[in-house]
């Protein structure tokens, strides 16, 4: 670890050294991007261990503007060849291609970075033997199959570990650097009734190890959730209340942030552009994005394009407050970045959120359940059936049929459809259980109506 | 072209003794098995928004992965270094998989049969930017021009080059220029104060500039894209419930790929985790479906000459008159079910473990008039363009989406109608295929397949296809 430290430590000159060279190549302004990573995964399935993999990589990206022209590049050649190579062939493109009026870095009273401890960073991860990963990750299967008799496969269980570092450094005298680390145990287990096999998965993720749920609640949850589908039946086509549990209203929140970045706004690619400040959902809804909170997985100091990074509510009690945005974005929009860009190491800024999260409600989900005469309850969506230009919204669903308030069983192939504005405004319960697992976060969510669809 | 001549030997000096000797080093600590997948991947892009070029990107990432196989277990390691020494590092961290004396013999490399399924002369990237920028702005026109109510058009370019050198422990050596170029259209109309709707459509291959220049120019693909975004301004609510669906010729494939083709993966059937597991021999389709899976179409974006383990692409049949007959193999899963290898062996770069993907995956045509399919049924949806499904392998449940449907009425099409999204069951929906049309077709090659975070570029076909009974999830 000690040799990827001092290379990590050394990132910093090396942008900015690359950025003096674009300069010096003709470019006007010019910004860097470096990331590093070192990833491990062990996955054991039926006990034995099935893959163990680990390496490191690292990258650089470059964007030049010459005026309001502009080219960017990358390489993962970090000599002083490959980094020449990469600064030419940015500024090669840049003089080739057509000006754009709003391309600009941000100003320079625009940058910088959030202060205090993060805490994004942890050591232990690094000094994790392969034993206690491997062992981490048996112990979660083994918790998964012996839960019950009808789990009899398993895809296995697996840990993963990164850690990461970020480099940013641009013309206007920006230059800043964080580490990162995660680590996470995953388990996926089959479970097997008159022949019939589902499976699930559940997971837990932090930024130490410490900080991560017991492998056997992992084990013990996806086996629980595995079983829970098994008999499933094909609903009659109906009207009806459908609840979200948090995993699923999670990618609720992800088709709303679809909607609300900038690029999606000034190209009218979005049912919520030209919406600010009208109320577009029920006043029960208060969706935020956050990139400071300690800890989390949307935090960071600054963004990719070095502009601190900041709370903003996007939608206040079901009024449509703010877009999410980068400086080009809002420069589109005549408006001020928010401090979303979000990059990889190629191509330009696009926009990212921090924590985007929905405010908790009162009610327990137990509770909501109480007040459910018939409806549905989803548990897994699959497909990609979701339009944000027009809110159009058809997703296949798993999950389990609420009968006179109780979970009564189990359902699958069948799809629920609505549009994401009449969702918004028909919201009928949010949850009280609001949980930071991953960026996106979400409690339980109640539409009082949607179509699910079925024989 | 003989090894020496060969792109990693040349511009990096590697040996056949090297390869030999990092082999070794993968198997010191008594591997069964190890290989070697040398990268060098140079991209281009650019995307043209609003009539501008917004984004103009090129870049290059090389590196080289080692796998080590002990048993069932599975060690890998990469460096994006190929310095002698990182190599040898990576080799010694992927052979900890394995734990006792060194039991394989040293390895002698002897290179595969040769053939050349996308002979591309001049590489992506060689061509002049320029004219690369020309072809996207004729797109960006094309599509302007098309109607009145178009208002916004992203036009996107890109291609890339990857070369590639694998060197296996049983004695292959393979190497391969990988061409890829697609060009895509994404197109929103509206009428005066009404509400946008968006139209898509791109292709490509491994194929040259030139091929976008005379096969299939940017006005198709604008003029696709904008015909189906004026479309759906028109379009009605999808019907809710169980429908007969006709699926046209084309990208509709999808539904193979996805109801059929993860599930005969066979790692998952390896773990017998599929909804098709312990079916092999068994009617899992109509006897009209007789289902492909082939990798050796010249151009195609699913074709490979040789896969990512160094084994040559072939035609793999899946279904034959509805039996199954066949899964799609990589090494570990042939290995361990004592399979051949199907050349299946698939993986998105060198930081990748391979696992068995698709190539280009379709339906065989049958004898049916496409047009008599649609007149023979009295109520329905057809289903021109999907958007892209996914599955469960496990339940064998599937979803996708279509993104250009109109409803049958009277064995005729109707109106236009909204995103729908069709669901099924794997082993279940093709036995509903009840007439299968004369005129396959395969997709204009956008599709990308995503797998356990890896994503691969692969093809789907169909012809005309009738489905009796399938849910089709709307709001009407």
């Amino acid at each position: 670890m000690t040799a990827a430290a001092v290379a990590f430590d050394a990132l910093p000159e090396i942008a900015q050294d690359t950025i003096r060279q674009a300069i010096a190549g003709g470019a006007t302004d010019a910004e860097c991007t470096m990331a590093e990573g070192s990833e491990f995964s062990a996955n054991v399935r039926m006990g034995e261990l099935e893959t163990l993999k680990e390496a490191g990589s690292r990258g650089a990206g470059l964007r030049v503007l010459i005026g309001r022209r502009m080219g960017s590049s990358y390489t993962s050649d970090l000599t002083p060849e490959g980094i020449r190579f990469m600064v030419k062939s940015a500024i090669d493109l840049a003089s080739l291609t057509t000006e754009d009026p709003h391309a600009s870095l941000p100003d320079a009273d625009e940058l910088g970075s959030i202060g205090g401890d993060l805490r994004l960073f942890s050591d232990d991860v690094a000094g994790l033997s392969t034993e206690l990963k491997i062992e981490t990750a048996r112990r979660a299967e083994a918790a998964a199959l012996a839960f019950d008799p009808k789990i009899t496969k398993s895809e296995g269980a697996s840990f993963d570990s990164n850690i990461g570092g970020r480099v940013f450094a641009n013309s206007r005298g920006f230059v800043g650097a964080y580490r990162s680390t995660y680590c996470s145990v995953s388990a996926v287990p089959v479970a097997t009734l008159n022949g019939a096999m589902e499976r699930d998965y559940w997971h837990t993720v932090a930024r130490d190890f410490a900080g991560l749920d017991s492998p056997e609640s992992v084990g013990r949850i996806a086996a629980e959730r595995a079983i829970r589908r098994l008999g499933a039946v094909k609903m009659e086509t109906q009207r009806a209340p459908v609840i979200f549990e948090p995993r699923v209203a999670r990618s609720l929140l992800g088709n709303l942030f679809d909607a609300v970045e900038g690029r999606s706004i000034y190209r009218e690619a979005s049912f919520l552009a030209g919406k600010l400040g009208e109320k577009i959902a029920d006043e029960r809804i208060t969706l935020i994005d956050d990139g400071t909170i300690p800890r989390l997985f949307g935090t960071q100091p600054f963004d990719d394009e070095g502009v601190p990074t900041r709370r903003t509510p996007v939608i206040e009690r079901g009024v449509l407050k703010s877009y999410l945005l980068n400086t080009y974005t809002a420069r589109k929009l005549g408006m001020k970045t928010t401090g979303n860009a979000s990059r990889g190491v190629t191509g330009n800024a696009g926009i990212g959120h921090g924590n985007f999260f929905l405010e908790a409600g009162e009610k327990t989900p137990a509770e909501i359940l109480r007040g459910v005469k018939n409806g549905f309850f989803v548990t897994e969506l699959i497909g990609s059936g979701v339009n944000t230009v027009t809110g159009d919204y058809s997703r296949g669903a798993v999950g389990i049929w609420i009968r006179d308030g109780e979970l009564a069983f189990p359902v699958s192939e069948v799809t629920i459809a609505s549009t994401l504005q009449e969702m918004l405004n028909g919201i009928a319960e949010i949850g009280s259980d609001l949980e930071f697992r991953g960026s996106v976060s979400a409690p339980t969510i109640m539409i009082g109506e949607m179509t699910v669809a079925g024989r | 072209m003989s090894f020496s001549d060969s792109f990693f030997a040349a511009k990096f000096g590697l040996s056949r003794r090297d390869l030999e000797n990092y082999l070794s080093d993968a198997l010191s600590r008594g591997g069964d098995y190890a290989d070697l997948y040398f990268e060098y991947l140079a991209t281009s892009s650019i995307s043209i928004d609003e009539s501008i070029v917004k984004s103009a990107t090129q870049g290059v990432s090389l590196g080289v992965g080692v796998r080590v196989i002990s048993g069932e277990r599975t060690g890998y390691a990469y460096s994006d270094d190929l310095s002698p020494e990182k190599i040898r590092h990576a080799a010694q961290v992927a052979a900890m998989i394995a734990a006792g004396p060194a039991k394989v013999e040293k390895t002698a490399l002897e290179e595969g049969p040769k053939r050349n399924l996308y002979p591309v002369l001049t590489a992506p990237g060689e061509t002049a930017f320029k004219e690369r920028v020309k072809l996207a702005q004729r797109a960006d026109r094309a599509a302007r021009a098309y109607d009145p109510r178009v208002f916004q058009v992203q036009v996107m370019y890109a291609d890339n080059l990857r070369q590639v050198l694998v060197a296996t422990s049983d004695g292959n050596l393979s190497y391969d220029r990988q061409p890829l170029a697609r060009m895509s259209v994404l197109v929103l109309a509206k009428d005066k104060d009404g509400v946008p709707q968006q139209g898509h459509a791109g292709g490509g291959g491994r194929r040259e500039l030139e091929w976008f220049q005379t096969e299939r120019t940017p006005e198709y693909f604008a003029g696709e894209a904008a015909r189906q975004a004026i479309v759906q301004l028109n379009a009605v609510e999808a019907p809710a419930g169980e429908q007969i669906v006709v699926l046209g010729p084309g990208w509709p494939g999808v539904l193979l790929h996805e109801a059929v083709g993860h599930g005969l993966e066979a790692d998952f059937n390896r773990k017998g985790v599929s909804a098709f597991s312990g079916r092999m021999g068994q009617q899992v389709a109509s006897p009209l479906c007789t289902v492909v899976d082939d990798g050796t179409i010249g151009g195609r974006r699913g074709s490979l000459n040789v896969d990512d383990e160094g084994n040559e692409t072939q035609r793999n049949v899946l279904i034959e008159n509805g039996i199954l007959r066949g899964y799609l193999q990589d090494k570990l899963s042939s290995r361990i079910l004592g399979a051949t290898p199907t050349g299946s062996g698939r993986r998105e770069s060198y930081e990748h473990i391979p696992m068995p993907r698709m190539t280009n995956t379709f339906m065989l045509a049958g004898e049916s008039d496409p047009d008599e399919i649609v007149r023979s049924v009295p109520r329905g949806l057809y289903c021109a363009n999907f958007a892209g499904g996914q599955v469960d392998i496990t339940s064998g449940n599937f979803v996708f989406s279509a993104s250009e449907s109109y409803l049958i009425e009277d064995g005729k099409l109707t109106r236009p109608v909204r995103n729908a999204t069709l669901i099924g069951n794997g082993p279940e929906a093709m036995k509903y295929v009840s007439m299968v049309g004369n005129d396959l077709k395969l997709d204009e090659g956008i599709g990308v397949c995503g797998k356990e975070g890896q994503s691969v570029p692969v093809g789907v076909g169909i012809p005309t296809v009738r489905i009796d009974r399938m849910t089709v999830g709307g709001t009407a």
